[in-house]
């Protein structure tokens, strides 16, 4: 367009005033807190952290009530703030199995070593609708208990790894470099680290789609629920100028390990393999999901023949970004009569040329059937 | 480059000259050197994430950051335009993160950051053209992994778009390729001119000014330098042709221009002006009118 788009500095401009308004509603309701979504809209609180790469609930938060709930929106203003961010380095592996355990659960074990403890969750509840909520009842407190915080709960692959059952922990030197797909392009075929890297930014709807397809068939990798845990952590970062580790503080992490079975091959014996998922903030669907795929593009590896969309790395790690998937479907509203400008007039052509080329077969058909 | 400039159109936020860290700014700087000495090959870099979504712009983005300096004039344009929404809104960035000069006019800029189109006039050696990619693989088409278009450049195994290019003719007679079509760059390098009509593509070749690609999502950045043989892809009985169009622009008679088709009314009359908005807007100041004389448009009141 020519004339249409002059003046689009103050058609963005009042859009953005429109939207603006949009966002906050009907005045007369009372503005959405930060602390108000990060108390109780804390799952996508959690999904917004884990999408958008940053542990802040704070700026999540911020993110949600920007965006108007949009959480891919939210995950987006998360990732531009966090590309701002200096980098210092990278903290200590944190130790799940030193984690002050809010929820634990395992589906392969009636009871285990640190034992099962439900937590907070929407397992078991009657999916109906809850009319109280809307009327603004206050549910009444749980009852509480001093526990020993000192607890170490040991991870039931840890258990089972004492038995030679499931296939080690791969051994991994204290200098190995931790690779980073956000300061390094992703290169093919990329190496486990990467690819949890990866999943954890990875969209959930995305994941819990290729999981649930190799639950299908497509794929299959026999998998089991060894363990869901849900708590705090700590995270420590080693300073070079002390020369000794300092804890940087707690964040709040769900883990998941999916045991699968393996036949075995040549060169290892038939044991269980491992499948690994791991968020920030409360994401058990994300990371059971997670765990399922990253099980899967482990194909290779594992010497298993790679025919289905989930043991493919190209396809799961190319497309699972969902702030760039976003971006890329939805450039598409960008103008592009340039470029169809080109097509129309190519297709003007092809076209023209077909009606020449039909009307004198026609004709030939018309002068046959007049002989 | 190291100073920060005051930036109160971002939430009142100090960010750095141009946005980017001077770290990543170096590290774009060295792909960008890479991808000169290797004119046509995707140098893969790690991209940042922008404050705009992926696939609207944020490879040229970050390139243009990557070279801008204070005494820079920018000119930023979205289908030969300057006036298209993102391109304002790509403009408003770098003013608001690095507070340089911005022109509407091609000879006016030392960058020009394009998304779609080359601008009409001839860019000149102090000129830096920087594009913005969404797809920066050409091939891709034809095999969606990575892992084997990487090897086919290597190998220069490029029969296969020989193969698509020649089935294109034995079904339609012609290349249907009207716009990122396919260039071979020194000789060596086959390369994804981005979605700029193919109508462009013969500005490409030995261009005095230095080209830059940028491909934010998929994290390539590419370039032609100076003077560098640049050929689109053909045979030699079916030659390379540009697209030409059978009418002068109605509004400045500008001949052998790319032109927009806008539709006039419901009766599906139309006119076809120049999508370079700068190179027509100079020729009507220069008195060159067109067969609609005036923009027809703008006389109904139309701002």
């Amino acid at each position: 367009m020519y004339v249409a788009v002059k003046g689009g500095e103050k058609a963005i401009r009042n859009a953005h005033k429109l939207m603006a308004r949009d966002r906050r509603g009907d005045t007369s309701v009372p503005s959405l807190g930060l602390k108000q979504i990060s108390e109780q809209l804390y799952l996508s609180v959690s999904r917004v952290m884990a999408e958008g790469s940053l542990f802040d609930a704070e700026l999540a938060a911020l993110g949600i009530k920007q965006s108007r709930g949009d959480l891919i929106e939210a995950a987006f203003l998360m990732r531009a703030y966090r590309t701002t961010l200096p980098r210092f380095g990278y903290s200590k592996p944190i130790d799940t199995a030193k984690m002050l355990i809010r929820r634990r659960i395992s589906a392969t074990y009636k009871d285990l070593p640190g034992g099962q403890l439900l937590g907070p969750t929407f397992d078991y509840t009657q999916r109906l609708l809850d009319f109280k909520l809307a009327a603004d009842g206050e549910a009444p407190a749980p009852e509480t208990q001093e526990f020993e915080k000192e607890e170490v709960v040991p991870r039931v692959t840890d258990l089972l790894n004492d038995e030679g059952l499931i296939e080690p922990d791969e051994p991994i030197a204290p200098d190995t470099p931790v690779g980073d797909i956000t300061r390094e392009p992703l290169t093919f075929p990329a190496d486990r680290d990467l690819r949890l890297q990866n999943l954890a930014r990875g969209d959930e709807g995305f994941l819990l789609a290729l999981g649930y397809s190799t639950q299908r068939g497509f794929g299959r990798t026999h998998p089991f629920a060894g363990e869901i845990r849900l708590g705090e952590v700590e995270v420590d970062f080693f300073m070079e100028e002390l020369g000794f580790e300092v804890p940087l503080g707690t964040m709040t992490v769900t883990e998941c390990q999916m045991i699968n079975q393996f036949q075995g091959s040549a060169s290892a014996p038939p044991q269980f393999t491992r499948g690994y998922g791991l968020v920030p903030g409360q994401g058990e669907r994300k990371v059971m999901a997670m765990a399922l795929v990253d099980r899967s593009l482990r194909a290779e590896e594992l010497g298993e023949e790679i025919d289905s969309p989930t043991q493919d790395q190209e396809f799961v790690l190319s497309h699972s970004d969902n702030v760039q998937a976003t971006g890329f479907v939805e450039h598409l509203k960008l103008p592009h009569y340039v470029d169809f400008q080109s097509e129309l007039e190519l297709i003007r052509k092809v076209r023209k040329e077909w009606q020449e080329k039909r009307e004198a077969a026609e004709q030939e058909l018309v002068a046959e059937a007049a002989q | 480059m190291t100073e920060r400039v005051e930036t109160q159109g971002i939430s009142g936020e100090h960010y750095n000259f141009a946005y980017l860290d001077e770290q990543t700014k170096r590290m774009i700087r060295r792909t960008i050197l890479k991808g000169i000495a290797v004119p046509g090959y995707q140098v893969p870099f790690a991209a940042r994430e922008m404050p705009m979504p992926y696939g609207w712009g944020t490879g040229g983005v970050q390139v243009t950051a990557a070279v801008i300096g204070k005494n820079d004039c920018l000119k930023m344009i979205d289908q030969g335009s300057d006036d298209t929404t993102n391109a304002v809104a790509l403009r408003n960035f770098f003013v608001e993160t690095t507070g340089v000069d911005t022109t509407t006019k091609t000879k006016d800029a030392s960058i020009i950051q394009t998304r779609h189109r080359i601008p009409e006039e001839t860019l000149t050696k102090d000129q830096v053209l920087v594009y913005q990619v969404p797809i920066p693989e050409p091939l891709r088409f034809l095999e969606p992994r990575e892992t084997e278009t990487r090897k086919m450049h290597a190998l220069e195994e490029y029969g296969l778009m020989h193969v698509k290019l020649y089935e294109d003719i034995a079904k339609f007679g012609h290349i249907a390729t009207a716009y990122a079509y396919p260039v071979m760059v020194q000789d060596r390098y086959v390369m994804d001119p981005s979605p700029t009509p193919k109508f462009d593509n013969p500005k490409m070749d030995q261009m005095e000014a230095l080209q830059l690609f940028g491909a934010g999502r998929e994290k390539r950045i590419y370039a032609i330098p100076p003077h560098t043989k640049v050929v689109s892809l053909d045979f030699e009985d079916h030659p390379f042709e540009v697209t030409k169009f059978e009418q002068p622009c109605a509004i400045c008679g500008a001949e052998e221009v790319y032109l927009d088709e806008v539709i006039l009314d419901d009766d599906g009359n139309r006119m076809f002006v120049c999508s370079d908005s700068d190179f027509c807007e100079e020729r009507r100041d220069a008195g060159h009118v067109g067969h609609l004389g005036t923009n027809p448009l703008e006389a109904e009141g139309n701002d």
